[in-house]
């Protein structure tokens, strides 16, 4: 068959934001969207790292603090968890990162849906709002765990059960419409959007974790929206989807004929894949980080893409090893052990490539070099964890223990956070013109990567001794040691300083967008397109006239015989052993900042 | 070179804190040893691996620094490498895997001879029902509870009549060296019935009976936790089992209330005085997990010396605790809440007859 030509499309006519309000308010440019994104989740995240830090006040000091009483401590717990799964992980990663880097990445200049871009954070903000409202209800909000179990997230007994468990569930049904408006997008810009010579296999692997995600969301969200609103139902109007005969506080209920684990089948066919929505695309992130700043392309590539496939397939198989002791029928447990443990397969795979991407490479220790270190000790130790958990019967004893607590921080929590905080401080300087500051930078990893090992890596051998979670006080539990209690005073110790350090981080986020060090283009020397467009930081539509070209993969550092160390995505081939890595036609200009 | 230093201290730290810290598991009490040994051997793979990959990273990046004369080996991949790496790690994954499943499939099959024990949680209290004499336990349901049948035992099953009820003691005995079917069911939330010596747990839903086994090996009274999220009292649900030769065990049986006792006399509480018969209610209701008795912090006001105290209310004004009130806080416990506490409590459909009872247990308390 004859070669076919990619067909040129012309390029719409952009419309340009005239106003301040069309540009920075009510934007329909992707970068501007990702920002809004990006501080909203922050500032949500702010108000679950306060949250966290009374619960370990709690959990470090009982009874030293009197506004902290069982009903607090829980909704506490509840809140830090849901926010940080869900309105701030998954927020930051996929509206954030993904709406600034996607259509950078692919060569495209926004979203192809920009209006419902800007619905989807709006619509997002909304869920935030609702969410936040809870805690000025009567009643509080909820403390049913996050995980909502029913029936005890809909009755008394709970905290915020009047309103705070409809407002949580409201804002969840609200927030997952804004992501499948944002993820619709996300989807399509990567299938129908990428210019010309940015094949499927020369994608940077941000683009493909975060696309994989994307997918993975679009799938597994509305699991989570009907079981939302089947206990709405259940809550408000009586309906009994969760609810068997039920006899509360001494009260006949008027439920009946309902199924608690319905619900919990439900939750994880969500909550499973939520872990690799938050988890892929940070590995894809930080496969970018390691290979720019070790001037090295990612070790395995292929073999990278298809592990994120493959996780992402398997995501969907696996979600009832959250369920090992929930009295479900136990022969499951032979299936899901089994599906679980293959996951560590792959997974397994992108720790060695990452690592053998620094093997025979040239490593500056930048900070987002750091910060993709921190993420693969505290991913490796996190992960491996997960073989215990995962394993039916070693789970049996570990469930519901600490040790879950530690895990699932360590390898959904910690490791993802650092990957955003090295790719923060990777691409500021393409979203501001300016660098974060080095100093306060390297202050602030070392505080938080050794912070957090010093909380979640002892937490672990509370749970070896027994040390149930979401308890308020162990007073009077014979079985755990004071040396166990005193260790919980000093994890307390650890978080509440690992906390402090993190409004360090915003106040360098502040500080270098007016005093930073002006970065120039493409200051850390990288091949991928985001960093090849005309204006840093790129202003609306990205590439001015004319979309660039690609000619090969986003990690050609160090080719052999090229002039430079690293050659652009959007470099020709022929000019590999030319004089110069500058973009032809790129008039690099200073009114930028 | 900080970073090679303080990950290869971060590896070497780590192991020592695993065998010098004393924190390690809590001493076994069933035969479910095997499943620490496949934990251990979990441990002890997964601890290699972590071991390997940091000290390898930490040998690259010193190795491999950044020198501006030196360019990086361009070598996007290398497929033997890859498939060597994939073969192992299935290898070791098998490993841990194959008898992870061979002790699970012990784990749920229950031997024959295993007796049973019915456990019924409730906010936030633990119940027991033995089988009596026929070895059989009757049928039960949620729909059966009253007060007087606070484990819903079917009062028509013949089976069920000389079932041995432990409503309020939370204390349950087992027997060494026999298996034990644990029955477990909830009659309001998700529960879950967690003795950290046995190493075995298992949720108990509302609506289902789920169950796991296990056999005592070792004598001593250890500490049922709940283990499941069931709300404001979740972390003072606790009970106590026993575990003790087959002859204690016999004897202690013996003397313990059948269900056809207890409802022939009226239910639990029949022929007891009205203070205690307070104290049954409430420790039945629930009462207990968040009113104290000894003057601690609770979710709700201590019951220690409440009868007469004077109390600020969260509008500003100030009552004096007496039986009005009191029996105003029962029924609708709204409408004056204690400064300080969140209006939290739900309304209780006591009758008259039951809110005297608890209020003798209130005002007893004080004296």
């Amino acid at each position: 068959m004859d070669y076919v030509a990619p067909a040129e499309v012309e390029d719409l006519e952009l419309h340009d934001p005239d106003t301040f309000i069309t540009k920075y308010v009510w934007s329909q440019d992707h970068k501007v969207i990702a920002v809004q994104y990006s501080i909203i989740a922050i500032a949500v995240g702010l108000v679950a790292l306060v949250l966290s830090g009374l619960m370990r006040l709690q959990l470090g000091f009982p009874g030293m603090f009197e506004f902290i009483n069982p009903a607090t401590y829980l909704q506490f717990v509840t809140m830090h968890g849901m926010i940080m799964v869900i309105y701030l992980l998954t927020a930051l990663f996929l509206g954030g990162f993904g709406n600034y880097l996607i259509p950078l990445m692919c060569g495209a200049r926004d979203m192809v849906f920009p209006y419902m871009n800007m619905l989807s954070v709006w619509v997002y903000l909304l869920s935030v709002i609702i969410l936040m409202a809870s805690f000025f209800v009567p009643g509080g909000p909820t403390g049913a765990g996050w995980t909502l179990y029913p029936p005890q997230a809909i009755l008394q007994g709970t905290p915020g059960s009047d309103w705070g468990i409809i407002l949580m569930l409201v804002s969840l049904v609200v927030f997952i419409v804004a992501f499948t408006m944002g993820g619709l997008n996300y989807v399509t810009t990567v299938l129908q959007a990428r210019t010309r010579g940015m094949t499927l296999m020369r994608m940077p692997l941000s683009v493909w974790g975060i696309f994989i995600a994307t997918i993975l969301g679009l799938l597994a969200f509305p699991a989570l929206f009907v079981s939302g609103i089947m206990m709405l139902l259940d809550r408000v109007i009586g309906t009994s989807f969760f609810m068997p005969v039920i006899i509360s506080l001494g009260q006949q209920l008027d439920y009946g004929g309902g199924s608690p684990i319905l619900f919990q089948h439900l939750f994880w066919f969500f909550g499973h894949p939520e872990v690799y929505i938050v988890a892929l695309p940070a590995f894809g992130i930080v496969s970018d980080l390691l290979s720019v700043h070790a001037r090295r392309h990612i070790f395995g590539y292929r073999m990278m893409v298809w592990a994120i496939v493959i996780i992402g397939g398997l995501s969907f198989v696996v979600w009832a090893h959250h369920m090992y002791v929930s009295g479900m029928n136990p022969w499951f447990g032979f299936f899901f052990a089994t599906t679980t443990l293959i996951i560590a397969v792959p997974t397994a795979l992108k720790v060695y490539n990452w690592t053998l991407t620094l093997w025979k490479a040239n490593i500056n220790f930048t900070l987002p070099m750091l910060f993709a270190i921190g993420f693969i000790v505290t991913f490796v130790n996190g992960g491996i964890t997960g073989l215990f958990l995962g394993n039916v019967v070693v789970d049996v004893p570990l469930s519901d223990t600490m040790f879950v607590v530690a895990h699932f921080h360590m390898v959904m929590g910690v490791a993802p956070l650092l990957v955003i905080f090295g790719a923060i401080y990777h691409w500021y300087p393409l979203v501001t013109g300016r660098m974060l500051h080095e100093g306060m930078g390297k202050f602030h990893f070392w505080v938080t990567f050794l912070g957090t090992y010093a909380i979640y890596f002892p937490m672990h051998y509370l749970g070896f001794v027994g040390v149930p979670r979401r308890y308020y006080d162990y007073e009077g539990i014979e079985f755990i040691p004071q040396s166990a209690r005193d260790l919980n005073s000093a994890i307390t110790i650890a978080a509440l300083i690992v906390g402090v350090v993190q409004l360090l981080f915003i106040y360098n986020m502040i500080w270098s967008y007016f005093k930073g060090k002006k970065s120039g283009p493409n200051p850390w020397k990288a091949a991928s397109l985001e960093w090849q467009t005309p204006q840093t930081p790129p202003v609306h539509g990205n590439w001015g006239p004319n979309l660039p070209l690609v000619y090969r993969w986003a990690y050609d550092y160090a080719v052999p015989g090229a002039k430079d160390d690293f050659c652009p995505q959007n470099q020709p081939r022929s000019a590999d052993a030319g004089s110069s890595a500058m973009v032809a036609g790129s008039a690099p200009s200073a009114e930028d900042n | 070179m900080a970073v090679v230093i303080v990950l290869v201290l971060l590896v070497v730290g780590s192991v020592i804190f695993t065998f010098v810290s004393p924190y390690w598991f809590t001493p076994i009490a069933s035969n479910w040893g095997t499943i620490d040994d496949i934990l251990i051997l979990t441990f002890i793979l997964t601890g290699i691996v972590f071991v390997l990959v940091v000290l390898f990273m930490a040998w690259a990046i010193h190795k491999y620094r950044y020198d501006k004369n030196r360019r990086s080996a361009y070598e996007p991949e290398n497929n033997k490498l890859e498939w060597w790496l994939t073969i192992l790690t299935s290898i070791a994954v098998i490993a841990m895997l194959a008898p992870g499943l061979v002790v699970w499939n012990d784990f749920i099959t229950v031997p024959e001879d295993a007796h049973e024990v019915d456990v019924l949680g409730q906010q936030w209290h633990w119940a027991f029902r033995y089988p009596g004499e026929d070895g059989v336990l009757g049928t039960s349901g949620v729909q059966h509870i009253t007060f007087a049948n606070p484990l819903g035992v079917n009062p028509d099953d013949p089976n069920g009549q000389d079932d041995i009820l432990i409503a309020t003691s939370q204390v349950m005995h087992l027997p060494m060296d026999r298996p034990v079917k644990i029955l477990l069911r909830s009659k309001d939330v998700l529960h879950d019935f967690y003795v950290p010596q046995f190493r075995a747990k298992m949720d108990m839903i509302p609506g289902q009976v789920s169950y796991f086994w296990l056999t005592p090996i070792r004598e001593g009274t250890f500490e049922i936790l709940c283990a499941e999220l069931c709300g404001v009292g979740h972390y003072q649900m606790r009970g106590k089992v026993v575990v003790e030769d087959e002859a204690s065990y016999q004897t202690w049986l013996t003397t313990q209330p059948t269900f056809a006792e207890t409802m022939s006399s009226g239910g639990v509480d029949a022929g007891v005085s009205l203070f205690d018969r307070g104290r049954l209610l409430a420790e039945g209701q629930g009462c207990l997990s968040c009113h104290s008795l000894d003057g601690s912090a609770g979710v709700g006001p201590t019951w220690q010396n409440i009868f007469g105290r004077s109390e600020t209310m969260a509008d500003g004004s100030v009552i004096v605790v007496d039986e009005a009130y009191l029996r105003e806080s029962i029924i609708n416990p709204n409408a004056k809440v204690v400064e300080g506490f969140d209006p939290f409590m739900p309304p209780y459909d006591l009758t008259d007859e039951e809110l005297e009872a608890i209020i003798a247990f209130m005002r007893g308390e004080g004296e």
